[in-house]
Protein backbone atom coordinates (compact mmCIF):
# COMPACT_ATOMS: atom_id res chain seq x y z
CA UNK A 1 0.00 0.00 0.00
CA UNK A 2 1.33 3.82 -0.46
CA UNK A 3 0.52 6.43 0.93
CA UNK A 4 0.50 10.30 0.87
CA UNK A 5 0.59 12.23 3.82
CA UNK A 6 -0.06 15.58 4.15
CA UNK A 7 -0.42 18.00 7.09
CA UNK A 8 -1.81 21.71 7.37
CA UNK A 9 -2.20 24.50 9.22
CA UNK A 10 -5.88 25.17 9.87
CA UNK A 11 -6.73 27.65 7.77
CA UNK A 12 -9.40 27.09 4.43
CA UNK A 13 -6.59 28.48 1.55
CA UNK A 14 -5.49 24.36 2.24
CA UNK A 15 -8.53 22.72 1.89
CA UNK A 16 -8.39 23.35 -1.72
CA UNK A 17 -4.87 21.80 -1.71
CA UNK A 18 -5.71 18.47 -0.21
CA UNK A 19 -8.83 18.26 -2.53
CA UNK A 20 -6.12 18.38 -5.27
CA UNK A 21 -3.57 16.20 -4.06
CA UNK A 22 -6.64 13.44 -2.70
CA UNK A 23 -8.07 13.30 -6.53
CA UNK A 24 -4.46 12.93 -8.13
CA UNK A 25 -3.78 9.47 -5.70
CA UNK A 26 -7.38 8.65 -6.33
CA UNK A 27 -7.06 8.85 -10.20
CA UNK A 28 -3.61 6.97 -9.51
CA UNK A 29 -5.24 3.93 -6.74
CA UNK A 30 -8.02 3.22 -9.55
CA UNK A 31 -11.08 5.36 -8.34
CA UNK A 32 -13.18 5.21 -11.65
CA UNK A 33 -13.69 8.42 -13.28
CA UNK A 34 -16.85 8.85 -12.41
CA UNK A 35 -16.69 9.35 -8.96
CA UNK A 36 -13.86 11.54 -8.66
CA UNK A 37 -15.74 14.55 -8.29
CA UNK A 38 -17.37 12.82 -5.32
CA UNK A 39 -14.01 12.32 -4.18
CA UNK A 40 -13.10 15.80 -4.37
CA UNK A 41 -16.08 17.00 -2.49
CA UNK A 42 -16.16 14.60 0.52
CA UNK A 43 -11.72 15.06 1.12
CA UNK A 44 -13.32 18.94 0.65
CA UNK A 45 -16.07 18.51 3.35
CA UNK A 46 -13.86 16.18 5.74
CA UNK A 47 -11.11 18.61 5.43
CA UNK A 48 -13.24 21.85 5.66
CA UNK A 49 -14.96 20.09 8.91
CA UNK A 50 -11.22 19.57 10.41
CA UNK A 51 -10.62 23.12 9.95
CA UNK A 52 -13.42 24.43 11.12
CA UNK A 53 -13.14 22.80 14.77
CA UNK A 54 -9.86 23.71 14.71
CA UNK A 55 -10.61 27.50 14.29
CA UNK A 56 -13.78 27.53 16.34
CA UNK A 57 -11.66 26.78 19.55
CA UNK A 58 -8.34 28.77 18.60
CA UNK A 59 -6.55 25.49 17.75
CA UNK A 60 -3.41 26.07 15.37
CA UNK A 61 -2.15 22.49 15.60
CA UNK A 62 -1.93 21.11 12.16
CA UNK A 63 -4.65 19.12 10.48
CA UNK A 64 -3.27 15.53 9.21
CA UNK A 65 -4.60 13.88 6.31
CA UNK A 66 -3.62 10.48 4.67
CA UNK A 67 -4.29 9.26 1.25
CA UNK A 68 -3.92 5.21 0.81
CA UNK A 69 -3.91 3.34 -2.43
CA UNK A 70 -3.90 -0.33 -1.42
CA UNK A 71 -7.38 -2.93 -1.94
CA UNK A 72 -9.22 0.47 -2.03
CA UNK A 73 -8.24 4.19 -1.90
CA UNK A 74 -8.49 5.21 1.88
CA UNK A 75 -8.36 8.61 3.42
CA UNK A 76 -8.12 9.50 6.70
CA UNK A 77 -8.98 12.99 8.15
CA UNK A 78 -7.57 13.66 11.63
CA UNK A 79 -8.28 17.18 13.61
CA UNK A 80 -7.05 17.68 17.70
CA UNK A 81 -10.13 19.88 18.28
CA UNK A 82 -12.12 19.57 21.49
CA UNK A 83 -16.04 19.80 21.41
CA UNK A 84 -16.74 23.24 20.39
CA UNK A 85 -19.03 25.53 22.64
CA UNK A 86 -21.21 27.77 20.80
CA UNK A 87 -21.55 28.07 17.17
CA UNK A 88 -23.72 30.62 14.67
CA UNK A 89 -27.07 29.10 12.56
CA UNK A 90 -24.64 29.36 9.38
CA UNK A 91 -21.99 27.39 11.22
CA UNK A 92 -24.39 24.79 12.67
CA UNK A 93 -26.47 24.73 9.30
CA UNK A 94 -23.08 24.07 7.13
CA UNK A 95 -22.33 21.42 9.90
CA UNK A 96 -25.37 19.93 9.08
CA UNK A 97 -25.22 20.04 5.42
CA UNK A 98 -21.39 18.67 5.42
CA UNK A 99 -22.42 15.90 7.70
CA UNK A 100 -25.96 15.20 5.05
CA UNK A 101 -23.05 15.54 1.95
CA UNK A 102 -20.49 13.52 3.75
CA UNK A 103 -23.45 10.43 4.58
CA UNK A 104 -24.96 10.64 0.97
CA UNK A 105 -22.01 10.37 -1.04
CA UNK A 106 -19.92 7.88 0.92
CA UNK A 107 -20.74 4.72 1.27
CA UNK A 108 -18.24 3.92 3.21
CA UNK A 109 -17.99 6.70 5.93
CA UNK A 110 -16.68 6.52 9.71
CA UNK A 111 -16.22 9.47 12.00
CA UNK A 112 -15.11 8.50 15.57
CA UNK A 113 -13.04 10.49 18.48
CA UNK A 114 -9.37 9.93 18.47
CA UNK A 115 -8.39 7.07 20.96
CA UNK A 116 -6.15 9.45 23.10
CA UNK A 117 -6.56 13.43 23.45
CA UNK A 118 -9.32 15.33 22.29
CA UNK A 119 -10.03 15.33 18.24
CA UNK A 120 -11.53 13.54 15.64
CA UNK A 121 -10.87 10.91 12.86
CA UNK A 122 -13.20 10.97 9.45
CA UNK A 123 -12.52 7.68 7.72
CA UNK A 124 -13.17 7.38 4.41
CA UNK A 125 -13.34 4.68 2.07
CA UNK A 126 -13.70 4.31 -2.38
CA UNK A 127 -13.65 1.00 -4.32
CA UNK A 128 -11.01 0.95 -7.20
CA UNK A 129 -10.99 -0.41 -10.31
CA UNK A 130 -8.23 -3.61 -10.59
CA UNK A 131 -8.05 -3.44 -14.06
CA UNK A 132 -6.41 0.21 -13.76
CA UNK A 133 -4.15 -0.44 -11.26
CA UNK A 134 -2.68 -3.40 -12.84
CA UNK A 135 -2.40 -1.31 -16.23
CA UNK A 136 -0.19 1.54 -14.69
CA UNK B 1 -9.84 27.95 -10.09
CA UNK B 2 -10.26 31.51 -7.98
CA UNK B 3 -13.26 32.89 -7.32
CA UNK B 4 -15.24 35.33 -9.64
CA UNK B 5 -17.99 37.35 -9.32
CA UNK B 6 -19.61 40.06 -11.48
CA UNK B 7 -22.84 41.86 -11.39
CA UNK B 8 -25.27 42.96 -14.19
CA UNK B 9 -29.24 44.20 -14.34
CA UNK B 10 -31.11 42.18 -15.97
CA UNK B 11 -35.34 43.24 -15.94
CA UNK B 12 -34.84 44.92 -12.92
CA UNK B 13 -32.88 42.13 -11.29
CA UNK B 14 -29.25 42.23 -10.01
CA UNK B 15 -27.79 39.02 -11.49
CA UNK B 16 -24.69 38.47 -9.29
CA UNK B 17 -22.68 36.03 -12.00
CA UNK B 18 -20.62 33.50 -9.69
CA UNK B 19 -17.30 31.63 -11.43
CA UNK B 20 -14.53 29.34 -10.28
CA UNK B 21 -14.94 27.26 -6.88
CA UNK B 22 -17.30 28.32 -4.18
CA UNK B 23 -15.81 26.80 -0.99
CA UNK B 24 -14.96 27.47 2.92
CA UNK B 25 -11.97 29.77 1.47
CA UNK B 26 -13.71 31.20 -1.12
CA UNK B 27 -17.22 31.52 0.26
CA UNK B 28 -16.78 34.20 2.49
CA UNK B 29 -16.47 36.89 -0.49
CA UNK B 30 -19.30 35.59 -1.96
CA UNK B 31 -20.85 36.30 1.23
CA UNK B 32 -20.03 39.75 1.42
CA UNK B 33 -20.68 40.50 -1.76
CA UNK B 34 -24.55 39.20 -1.09
CA UNK B 35 -24.83 41.19 1.71
CA UNK B 36 -23.56 44.65 -0.12
CA UNK B 37 -25.87 43.93 -2.27
CA UNK B 38 -28.88 43.56 0.13
CA UNK B 39 -27.15 46.77 1.80
CA UNK B 40 -26.83 49.10 -1.06
CA UNK B 41 -30.81 48.33 -1.76
CA UNK B 42 -31.09 46.09 -4.11
CA UNK B 43 -34.70 44.65 -4.16
CA UNK B 44 -33.90 41.44 -6.39
CA UNK B 45 -30.80 39.67 -6.08
CA UNK B 46 -30.62 36.36 -8.55
CA UNK B 47 -27.19 34.18 -7.93
CA UNK B 48 -26.18 32.51 -11.42
CA UNK B 49 -24.25 29.69 -10.49
CA UNK B 50 -23.70 28.66 -14.18
CA UNK B 51 -19.79 28.95 -14.23
CA UNK B 52 -19.38 27.55 -10.66
CA UNK B 53 -16.69 24.22 -11.49
CA UNK B 54 -17.35 22.97 -7.64
CA UNK B 55 -19.05 24.26 -4.48
CA UNK B 56 -19.30 22.66 -0.91
CA UNK B 57 -21.35 23.04 2.31
CA UNK B 58 -19.85 26.15 2.61
CA UNK B 59 -21.05 27.86 -0.42
CA UNK B 60 -24.69 26.17 0.41
CA UNK B 61 -24.83 28.10 3.61
CA UNK B 62 -23.50 31.10 2.03
CA UNK B 63 -26.34 31.16 0.09
CA UNK B 64 -29.54 29.93 2.38
CA UNK B 65 -27.95 32.92 4.49
CA UNK B 66 -28.17 35.84 1.20
CA UNK B 67 -32.07 33.94 1.16
CA UNK B 68 -32.49 34.70 4.99
CA UNK B 69 -31.22 38.22 4.58
CA UNK B 70 -33.41 38.94 1.55
CA UNK B 71 -36.24 38.10 2.97
CA UNK B 72 -35.30 40.20 5.92
CA UNK B 73 -35.02 42.75 3.94
CA UNK B 74 -38.06 42.71 1.93
CA UNK B 75 -35.88 41.36 -1.40
CA UNK B 76 -36.41 38.15 -3.51
CA UNK B 77 -34.15 35.74 -4.17
CA UNK B 78 -32.74 33.43 -6.50
CA UNK B 79 -29.95 30.82 -8.07
CA UNK B 80 -29.68 30.05 -11.08
CA UNK B 81 -28.14 26.50 -11.51
CA UNK B 82 -28.58 23.97 -14.42
CA UNK B 83 -25.41 21.47 -13.64
CA UNK B 84 -26.13 18.39 -12.64
CA UNK B 85 -23.16 17.70 -10.19
CA UNK B 86 -24.32 21.03 -8.61
CA UNK B 87 -27.81 20.12 -8.81
CA UNK B 88 -27.19 16.88 -7.12
CA UNK B 89 -25.87 18.71 -3.62
CA UNK B 90 -28.83 21.31 -3.54
CA UNK B 91 -30.99 17.85 -3.93
CA UNK B 92 -28.68 15.54 -1.27
CA UNK B 93 -29.20 18.04 1.39
CA UNK B 94 -33.06 18.81 0.54
CA UNK B 95 -32.03 22.46 -0.08
CA UNK B 96 -33.75 22.31 -3.50
CA UNK B 97 -36.75 22.78 -1.30
CA UNK B 98 -35.34 25.84 0.71
CA UNK B 99 -33.73 28.01 -2.06
CA UNK B 100 -35.94 29.13 -5.01
CA UNK B 101 -33.85 27.46 -7.86
CA UNK B 102 -34.12 28.09 -11.60
CA UNK B 103 -32.23 26.82 -14.85
CA UNK B 104 -31.61 30.19 -16.61
CA UNK B 105 -31.52 33.96 -15.90
CA UNK B 106 -33.98 34.31 -18.13
CA UNK B 107 -36.43 32.39 -15.78
CA UNK B 108 -34.97 34.13 -13.08
CA UNK B 109 -35.79 37.52 -14.10
CA UNK B 110 -39.10 36.41 -15.64
CA UNK B 111 -40.19 35.15 -11.78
Amino acid sequence: MATVRLEFTPEPAHVRTARLVGVAVARRAGVPDDQLDEVRLAIGEACARAVARHQRVGLRDVVAVAFSDGDRYLVQVWDHAGDEEQITDEEQLTVDVSASLLQAIVKDLQVRPLESGPGTEVQMAWPVRRASRLGR
Amino acid sequence: MELSLATRVVAAHTVLEVGGEVDVYTAPKLRERIAELLDSGVTAVVVDLARVDFMDSTGLGVLVGGLRKARTAGATFGVVCSRESLLKIFRITALDQVLPLYPSVDAATAS
